[in-house]
């Protein structure tokens, strides 16, 4: 069941509030570029090295800001690439707690369905696909909704307003044309 | 080893809040981008502007140390990648923390999601120079601004006026504007039913 808006807007805000009182904004999408560089180092252990006092990478995107995704990427078991882990796992308990998702809904949602029938391989095609072009955006703006649009905007960043009018720019009219029913 | 603590007790409570406010659902992503059903935008708007209020509410109290504010710069690839992003978040139905959040609560189509993420990462991690080089990525407007200038702050403002008290102003407006909006802004108003799951 979901929360009604005030109670679960309350809720949201107040945790955005608590990770900027206690630690820093919530941010999320660093963490793939992250998990990549750590899959990375994995496969070809001269990916990330150790310079004197920091880390860098054969990449120039982890090597860059004086190799701060690198040295993450290094030491895996620090506070952004963890909170990502555990909102992972407060969902997961989350969805529990409230008896779960059916399992039509959880090969593809109903919107996808009443729009597109039960085809759940065009679905997943579709979200991996989504799933491309959202994390290079992201990566490119530099953020992501949790990041730039909420964390953003709450500081009123321009970068967050800036972000906020490109995504609803072009998923408005996207959701529009592909969802017309449901 | 006390940040770690943090990040799980944050962490938890951002994933579990998500999945009960619907953003981890792509039926409620697709009716606040199509406008049908505004429930979740008000849920959004609301959080900003409580979450904006309390912050620098908290700082003119020096309740919240300002040093903890992150400010990401502004540049043109900001607003060229907000744009990919809306249109493979209204496609998908996923963000990057609702796309974990959702393949965590169960839905397989997010796992595809996920994949496809890494790999977009990946390919951005690859393009990052082609992107530096064309000057895309160069600062604008002062590149890590807030809009008023906010006492204490690393970051200049925009425009010289307090910028807690403007943060505080805009907050009240996020919250105003989730009180105002309607349930939905186009169509007949039909009564989709939206599965309980």
């Amino acid at each position: 069941m979901v929360l009604n808006w005030k109670l679960g807007g309350l809720l949201l805000g107040l945790v955005f509030f608590a990770a900027v009182l206690l630690v820093k904004p919530i941010g999320v999408s660093t963490q793939f570029v992250i998990l990549n560089g750590v899959v990375a180092d994995m496969v070809s252990p001269d990916f990330i090295t150790k310079t004197d006092e920091a880390y860098t990478s054969t990449n120039a995107y982890m090597a860059k800001s004086g190799g701060k995704y690198a040295g993450n990427a290094a030491n895996p078991l620090n506070y952004s690439f963890v909170f990502v882990l555990a909102m992972a796992l407060g969902a997961f308990l989350s969805a529990r707690l409230r008896g779960g998702i059916d399992a039509a809904e959880r090969a593809a949602p109903e919107i996808w369905r009443a729009n597109f029938g039960d085809t759940p391989v065009a679905r997943y095609a579709v979200a991996f696909l989504g799933g491309f072009i959202v994390l290079y955006g992201a990566r490119l703006a530099g953020g992501c909704t949790s990041g730039h649009m909420m964390s953003g905007m709450m500081q009123t960043a321009l970068s967050g307003y800036i972000f906020a009018a490109g995504a609803f720019a072009a998923a408005i009219p996207t959701a529009m044309l592909m969802y017309k029913k449901g | 080893m006390t940040s770690i603590l943090l990040a799980i007790v944050i962490g938890a409570a951002f994933g579990a809040v998500l999945d009960r406010i619907g953003a981890t659902n792509p039926n409620w992503i697709g009716g606040m981008l199509t406008l049908r059903r505004l429930h979740l935008m008000k849920t959004i708007l609301l959080a900003i502007g409580t979450g904006s209020i309390m912050m620098f509410g908290g700082q003119m109290l020096s309740l919240v140390d300002v040093g903890h504010m992150s400010v990401k710069a502004a540049y043109v690839g900001v607003f060229i990648g907000g744009l990919m992003l809306g249109a493979g978040w209204a496609a998908s139905g996923y963000c990057p923390g609702t796309g974990v959040c959702a393949a965590a609560s169960g839905r397989k189509d997010a796992l595809f999601f996920i994949a496809g993420g890494l790999l977009g990462a990946a390919a951005y991690m690859a393009t990052y120079p082609a992107w530096k080089a064309s000057g895309l990525l160069d600062d604008f407007a002062g590149g890590k601004v807030t809009l008023g200038s906010v006492p204490g702050a690393s970051y200049d403002g925009l425009m010289a006026m307090s910028g807690d008290l403007l943060g505080i102003v805009l907050g009240a407006v996020f919250v105003l504007v989730a009180f105002v909006l309607p349930d939905s802004l186009v169509g007949e108003r039909q009564s989709v039913e939206v599965p309980a799951e």
